[in-house]
């Protein structure tokens, strides 16, 4: 990944901004310029809890060049109080039991790593709360 | 507009072609459905294609084609939207000529999958970099992910899925196009190797190459080329948002139900019409999805239609009796316009041991990434 595009993404990728619509409620994560429910220019940015449920789930087990190391892994969309949804990985489990109102906590991970000489990549992984 | 009818069809079998390139592939397919057509020229070109960049390093295939089949000269545009690519070639073609621009049109769709390219690399590019692929997701991945809403929402079952492919295959025995021209058993396909789970080894589509191509011309000159034409009836697109985490229900493909509605406005027939269709069974759970989307089964109701037979050839409405994605072969960008061919052929009364008998009426909806696009054609008998 160029850095350039790293750093951009930092705010989303790092801090977990997204934006809360004024006239709707809806919340996007990463943040929009409109409101994709109802397309509103208003909006105020909100920071997501560091907690959500899970929606769907897999269990990956045959996978991309980067993460081959770490199959079978789980991941799932999950959704903080906040009504946002997020596609992260879920670890410090048994993958298997990741299931569909699994909580989890997000906690800030180290994501990908891109060869020898690429970036480190980070961002938030699912850790289930039971 | 004008009536659109497709007056001939051209496509050679899928599977892992090592003898052919990108180019021998469409030329292949093109000049089957050029000279069955018996035409001399061409007003424009049009090429489904995902990602040459991604699998063979070439870009700008419009006019490289169109030279291949000599019609240099002719406008050849590429049209992209990941797997849906040749259903929006045919659209695009369809609206070029329906507006009266022009007369002949080739819409066409090609890809080369297994010249040496990280496959499940390319085709993640189909899905949200930043939000999907950046976390280690998988094409197979985001499939499972819709499979585990819909078990959790209607109970369906990994049998269930397992039920689409053996029907699948069931057809694609019967299709001298077929990538894998044989039977699989239940027990074969749920003991096969988990991809990402629930989705098995033998739920998911092959990696293909493969092209193929039609030529449209308006309904009120097709019989001067065939005795045969069919005519398109309607044509419907639309999106959802790509990221699957950005969708209401995960188990819904609201792009497939979008476009439908409209193709079926434009043809001025519902589901209830329809006699066979041809659906983007890219993973078994799609196919349960999407012939619920097109309203061919009520939602929640799609998880038993493979088993019962509903679904199957000789049922009520036969879905993917080419052997669908699965079976017959998932050259990316050629797919939506093999789809229209199988339900040119079968309204012709064409398509041999698979022929649905007295069809006049089929449907083909081809889906790009997880569902975040999708093309709906209907098809008459002319």
């Amino acid at each position: 990944m160029p850095s350039p595009r790293y750093w951009r993404e930092v705010p989303s990728r790092l801090r977990l901004e997204g934006s809360k619509c004024t006239a709707c409620g809806k919340v996007s994560y990463p943040a929009r310029r409109r409101c994709p429910a109802c397309r509103s220019a208003d909006s105020e940015p909100v920071a997501l809890s560091r907690t959500g449920r899970v929606v769907t789930s897999t269990v990956i087990h045959v996978a991309p060049a980067d993460f081959t190391m770490e199959a079978p892994y789980a991941m799932a969309i999950v959704e903080t109080p906040e009504r946002a949804r997020l596609m992260v990985q879920v670890v410090d489990c048994d993958p298997a039991s990741v299931r569909p109102g699994t909580a989890v906590a997000l906690e800030f991970r180290r994501i990908r790593k891109e060869g020898r000489s690429g970036i480190l990549c980070y961002g938030y992984k699912g850790v289930p709360l039971d | 507009m004008r009536d659109v009818a497709i007056i001939s069809a051209g496509m050679g079998s899928f599977g892992e072609l090592w003898g052919l390139s990108l180019r021998d592939l469409f030329a292949e397919a093109a000049l089957q459905a050029i000279e069955s057509a018996k035409i001399d020229h061409l007003d424009a070109i049009y090429v489904g294609n995902m990602s040459a960049g991604g699998f063979v390093g070439q870009e700008h295939i419009g006019p490289l084609l169109a030279d291949r089949i000599a019609m240099s000269g002719v406008p050849a545009t590429r049209v992209e939207s990941a797997c849906a690519s040749g259903g929006a070639a045919l659209r695009c073609a369809f609206f070029e000529v329906a507006s009266g621009a022009s007369d002949l049109v080739l819409a066409s769709g090609v890809e080369k999958m297994t010249d040496g390219a990280d496959v499940t690399e390319v085709l993640a590019m189909a899905a949200d970099q930043e939000l999907e692929a950046y976390h280690g997701v998988t094409f197979p991945g985001l499939y499972a992910m819709i499979a585990r809403a819909h078990m959790e929402a209607f109970g369906t079952t990994e049998e269930d899925l397992a039920w689409v492919a053996v029907k699948n295959h069931r057809h694609g025995a019967l299709n001298p196009r077929a990538q894998f021209r044989r039977e699989v058993t239940l027990e074969q396909v749920m003991g096969s190797s988990l991809v990402a789970s629930p989705l098995r080894l033998l739920h998911c589509s092959p990696v293909s190459d493969g092209a193929a191509a039609v030529i449209l011309c308006p309904l009120d000159q097709a019989r001067k080329y065939t005795d045969r034409p069919v005519r398109i009836l309607g044509s419907g697109a639309a999106t959802a948002p790509m990221a699957l985490a950005d969708r209401e229900d995960p188990a819904r493909l609201g792009a497939v139900e979008t476009a439908a509605a409209r193709a079926y406005e434009m043809a001025g027939v519902g589901p209830e019409a329809i006699q066979l269709a041809e659906v983007h069974d890219c993973f078994s759970i799609a196919e349960i999805c999407c012939i619920e989307a097109l309203g061919l089964v009520e939602q929640g109701h799609g998880r038993c239609a493979a088993k019962s037979g509903l679904t199957a050839l000789g049922g009520k409405v036969p879905v993917n009796t080419s052997g669908g994605l699965k079976s017959k072969g998932h050259p990316v960008g050629a797919t939506g316009i093999a789809q229209a061919i199988e339900i040119f052929e079968q309204l012709r009364d064409e398509a041999g041991e698979r022929q649905v008998k007295g069809a006049r009426i089929g449907l083909a909806q081809n889906m790009g990434g997880s569902g975040a696009s999708s093309v709906v054609h209907i098809f008459g008998r002319a």
